[in-house]
């Protein structure tokens, strides 16, 4: 089904020099700036930013799902076709074929007024020569990998009768429907309840190695990234600021952004007493001033920070970092470079005399 | 934690964003909040064919009552010039007998106005006040005021008018007492609309939870996120109640002589739609004018209010 | 969902009770059916004022006269006439088919026209012709119904002038006599349905049109409307299977309540044709005070709005599957 490996390299999907923006009355909302990657066969590459810091927009411009106001440049090269330079047809060809996508939210996700069966079903018709039937027989088979329990019965429910849970597993069936080389998931368990997550991510999977697509998973949740991904990449402001395999970026991070994620998240494997989260939030990305877009939020500033942005530099084998400062960060834990998140005694004491005035 | 900064203008941002030098809180230019009012005012400023309206709509009234005021015939006035063309002397023409039909128009316009203003007034009051109370209190005292809301809609609203214009009509007051009597209840499942559904809303729930009173949640958090609907719905009702009027008017259960309003005047004109034209094009498309700037104004306030369309899908 | 349009039945029962009292409290106490009786001059004998006086049951106070009104209601009977010759039964049932025809040829032309329409500015928002078929929209929404009407009538008449011949019909529902045959009779119908239908559809269209291009951006805007497309479905099918058939399941809702203003619309429009409908009988008993012909009249207006919003509230439940009738 897939084609033969190209025989220089195993890439799957490159994506160079991509910059999405928007335009807005208060000028161009740069959402990607120059984002360069590549997804090889059958890995799991993790996307790690917070909201805006266009992980999202990246993934979206890969199926050519961005609304026709974006402006788009760069070049996405699949199978040796630029995706960018492709027709709304040809598109159509690849996408749910070759590459599939599972969205955030699967609440919304699907249509209210089919069965779920039937909205699998289609998913396989668009690609395969096959009968209604026979594509019903696939969804029923589908939904079994993804571990719906009776999919003989859910097979002609409406998505308003299950669960989120299990209708994002419906949409992750979808997304596997025709074996694809590529899934993007994006954010696919951020909408959902703690205790389905982790459900969530074994049915993502057991559709990954079903079908042994190389998969691009956005999420912010690093806890995710930790237990799913091969490589990681550090999103912030439209831009990487930190590629590398998981072991680099958990262990030896070497830009302060991906120091601080890892600092305000609890673990269970370090001893730390406190969290560090990083103080403010992340920079509008309409008008964007020189320098690097994390400088006013970074204990290690300097003014060269602000004045020259810095590029993605090689830190190490298949790691790579923006950041003047990095051999500074290497090396160094999350609390020596952040501070604790620290309870403002004096507002508490005045707090205290005050609930004390009242009683 | 910086404190959240507003600011107040859109250039403070762009200058914001073009001083590197700027001390290191500032550096961080996230986007500003502007408030609410500025943000809506600002958005109707852009929509172009609302502005065009409002200016149309604001010349119009001047015109009707100072132009009027001014024009040196009165309504009624018989002058010696019957059944004249559009000439200088009358813009709009005479009638068969010899009226004014400028004078005739504009005062036509203004009876047209009063009766909307004042059933929009009315029917806004009712209608919000009744729709507001079945809403918030919801069970049994909502059923029964909403069916009797469902009761008014379920008949045909020109049928009963014309019913009513007939028996207690003529002046122009009356007239809009009726239509206003009849209008209340579209307002209130409207505004009963709007009260369901902020009142599930979380930043209610949590006001609530924060220990406000009622009459704060009302003042600050109720009234300033229905005004939006609430104006949308008023400058729909200003044009349903021109048009109700002028149908009413037309089907001889509106305003009577010697009254005018713009619905009355077309109606007499039908039978001369050949000999004298004018007589028919003027009055109607005053309506036109006004029901249509109106309309706009409302689409207007519509988009300025309504903050989803201009999200950017990230 | 027979239990529910059942119930649903019931429930309008009490609905339609009320309105028509209250409609035969006004009615009767706004007027007086005696009056063109008592102007006449020589003013008629007492005892012809007292026969009167019985046969319209003007001697009973109202809540008899109302109630048995209501009893004749389910013997068919709606009470007499001022005109002692009518029988309001007779007039309601001739008159209900010669307006129903409009009423339901405008709505399905204005509901297939405001898709259409409402599907291409959605599509193409902020095109050149979704500004234009938006201005276009407004303008029919800002133009009264009669005054469309007569222009329509005017061109109808000027068309005809042109012409040397009775191409369109501007006057009447039919041609009296009615022509001979069946197929004539229904091409005869048909062409004197033209203007009328226009004019009533133009101005319906308008507001359904709006609607329609909201519902349909909201739903072209939805996440599964995303998800047919990263299916790789073609656009025709997203557009047609996904955005359209979710963005119209609300237009039904939005149709049924706009039902009563159709049938006002209607009065005006066939006044303006001088049709001898349902909107005739209306104005003319109006004007002669006519209660029982009046209240009756409303009374069908309502149970026709009634059944159409319980057809609108049956389809929206087949339409959409998360409403399931218990």
């Amino acid at each position: 089904m897939s084609p033969a490996p190209s025989p220089t390299t195993d890439t799957v999907l490159e994506v160079s020099g991509l910059n999405v923006s928007f335009p807005s009355s208060d000028g161009a909302v740069r959402a990607v700036r120059g984002v360069d990657y590549a997804l090889r066969r059958g890995e799991i590459l993790g996307i790690v930013g917070e909201s805006g810091s266009g992980k999202s927009v990246t993934s979206m411009a890969v199926m050519g799902l961005l609304p026709n106001t974006a402006q788009i440049t760069g070049s996405i090269t699949f199978d040796g076709q630029d995706l960018l330079t492709l027709s709304e047809q040809q598109l159509n060809g690849i996408r749910g074929d070759r590459i599939a996508m599972i969205f955030q939210d699967p609440m919304t996700s699907l249509n209210p007024v089919y069965t779920v069966g039937a909205q699998i079903a289609e998913a396989v018709r668009a690609h395969r020569d096959v009968t209604k039937a026979q594509a019903l027989e696939r969804a029923v088979e589908l939904l079994r990998t993804v571990r719906i329990p009776n999919p003989e019965q859910r097979v002609s429910s409406y998505p308003h009768e299950l669960s989120g849970g299990m209708r994002q597993r419906v949409v992750i069936a979808i997304a596997m429907a025709n074996d694809p080389d590529v899934i993007i998931a994006d954010e696919p368990t951020t909408a959902l309840d703690v205790t389905v997550q982790a459900q969530i991510l074994d049915a993502l999977k057991a559709a990954q190695q079903e079908t042994g697509a190389a998969m691009v998973l956005i999420t912010h949740d690093l806890g995710v990234i930790a237990g799913q991904a091969d490589r990681v990449m550090v999103m912030y402001a439209g831009k990487l600021v930190e590629v590398g395999s998981v072991e680099d970026i958990f262990y030896t991070p070497r830009m302060p952004y991906t120091l601080g994620l890892l600092g305000s998240l609890p673990r269970l494997d370090q001893q730390s007493e406190r969290l560090t989260p990083i103080p403010g939030s992340p920079p509008s990305v309409v008008n964007m001033p020189p320098g690097c877009p994390f400088s006013p939020r970074c204990p290690l500033s300097t003014p060269e920070c602000d004045d020259t942005e810095p590029v993605l530099e090689s830190v190490g084998t298949d790691h790579r970092a923006a950041c003047h400062h990095s051999s500074e960060v290497s090396g160094a834990r999350p609390d020596e470079v952040f501070d604790t998140a620290t309870v403002d005694a004096d507002a508490l004491g005045e707090f205290v005399q005050a609930a004390e005035g009242q009683a | 934690m910086p404190e959240p900064r507003t600011s107040t203008t859109l250039t403070d941002q762009a200058q914001l964003a073009q001083t590197p030098g700027a001390a290191p809180v500032d550096r961080e230019f996230t986007v500003a909040e502007r408030s609410q009012t500025q943000l809506v005012f600002r958005r109707f400023l852009q929509h172009r064919a609302a502005m065009i309206s409002l200016v149309v709509l604001v010349l119009l009234v001047l015109l009707a009552y100072v132009g009027g005021a001014l024009w040196k015939y009165d309504v009624g006035e018989i002058t010696p010039d019957n059944s004249v063309p559009p000439s200088l002397d009358h813009p709009f023409g005479t009638d068969a007998v010899g009226k004014d039909q400028l004078a005739q128009v504009l005062g036509g316009t203004r009876i047209s106005l009063q009766v909307s203003v004042v059933v929009t007034l009315f029917a806004t009051a009712i209608g919000t006040l009744w729709g507001s109370i079945a809403g918030f209190f919801g069970g049994r005292i909502d059923t029964v005021m909403m069916r009797i809301a469902d009761l008014v809609l379920t008949l045909p609203l020109v049928a009963v008018a014309a019913m009513l214009g007939h028996n207690f009509g003529g002046t122009w007051y009356l007239i809009a007492f009726v239509i206003a009597g009849l209008y209340w209840a579209y307002v209130s499942r409207v505004a009963r609309g709007v009260v369901l559904s902020l009142r599930e809303k979380e930043y209610i729930e949590a006001a609530r939870a924060l220990g406000a009173t009622n009459t704060r949640i009302i003042l600050r958090h109720l009234v300033p996120n229905a005004l939006g609907s609430i104006l949308v719905n008023l400058t729909i009702l200003v044009a349903l109640a021109i048009l109700l009027e002028t149908a009413l008017s037309y089907l001889g259960f509106g305003v009577q002589n010697p009254d005018t309003s713009l619905g009355l005047l077309v109606s007499e004109a039908q039978t001369a739609l050949t000999t004298r034209p004018w007589l028919f094009y003027f009055p109607g498309l005053f309506i036109i004018i006004i029901a249509l700037t109106i309309n706009f104004i409302g689409d207007g306030l519509r988009d300025a209010f309504d903050p989803q369309q201009t999200k950017v899908r990230q | 969902m027979l239990a529910f349009a059942l119930r649903r039945i019931v429930i309008s029962v009490p609905i339609l009770l009320v309105a028509s009292f209250i409609v035969f409290a006004l009615a009767t106490y706004s007027a007086d059916p005696l009056g063109p009786l008592l102007a006449k001059n020589p003013p008629p004998p007492p005892s012809v004022i007292a026969a009167e006086t019985a046969r319209l049951h003007l001697d009973q106070a109202l809540v008899p006269r109302y109630l048995s009104w209501l009893g004749g209601l389910f013997r068919g009977d709606f009470g007499p006439s001022v005109v002692s010759t009518q029988v309001i039964g007779d007039q309601l049932a001739g008159r209900f088919w010669i307006t129903i025809r409009l009423v339901v040829l405008a709505m399905v032309i204005a509901l297939l026209l405001s898709v259409v329409v409402g599907v291409i500015t959605a599509v193409k928002q902020y095109s050149k012709s979704d500004y234009a078929a938006t201005f276009l929209g407004f303008l029919f929404l800002a133009m009264p119904s009669f005054w469309l009407a007569i222009l329509l009538k005017q061109g109808g008449i000027e068309f005809n002038g042109a012409v040397g011949t009775q191409a369109i019909y501007t006057i009447g529902s039919s041609s009296v006599p009615a022509p001979k045959g069946f197929w004539a009779n229904l091409v005869d119908i048909a062409g004197h349905l033209v203007l009328p239908t226009i004019a009533l559809a133009l101005i319906s269209y308008a507001a359904w049109s709006r609607f329609v291009r909201a519902s349909m951006l909201e739903t072209l805007n939805s996440d599964y409307v995303r998800l047919a497309r990263a299916k790789g479905l073609p656009r025709r099918t997203v557009m047609v299977k996904h955005a359209l058939r979710t963005a119209l399941i609300p237009l039904t809702t939005v149709t049924a309540l706009d039902i009563a203003s159709i049938i006002g619309g209607a009065v005006v429009t066939e006044r303006v044709f001088q049709w001898k409908g349902l909107g005739d009988l209306l104005l003319t008993s109006i004007q002669t005070s006519d209660v029982y012909a009046l209240t009756s009249w409303l009374l069908v207006a309502a149970v026709v709005v009634i059944v159409f919003n319980l057809i609108a509230d049956l389809l929206y439940g087949v339409l959409d599957p998360r409403i399931r009738y218990a």
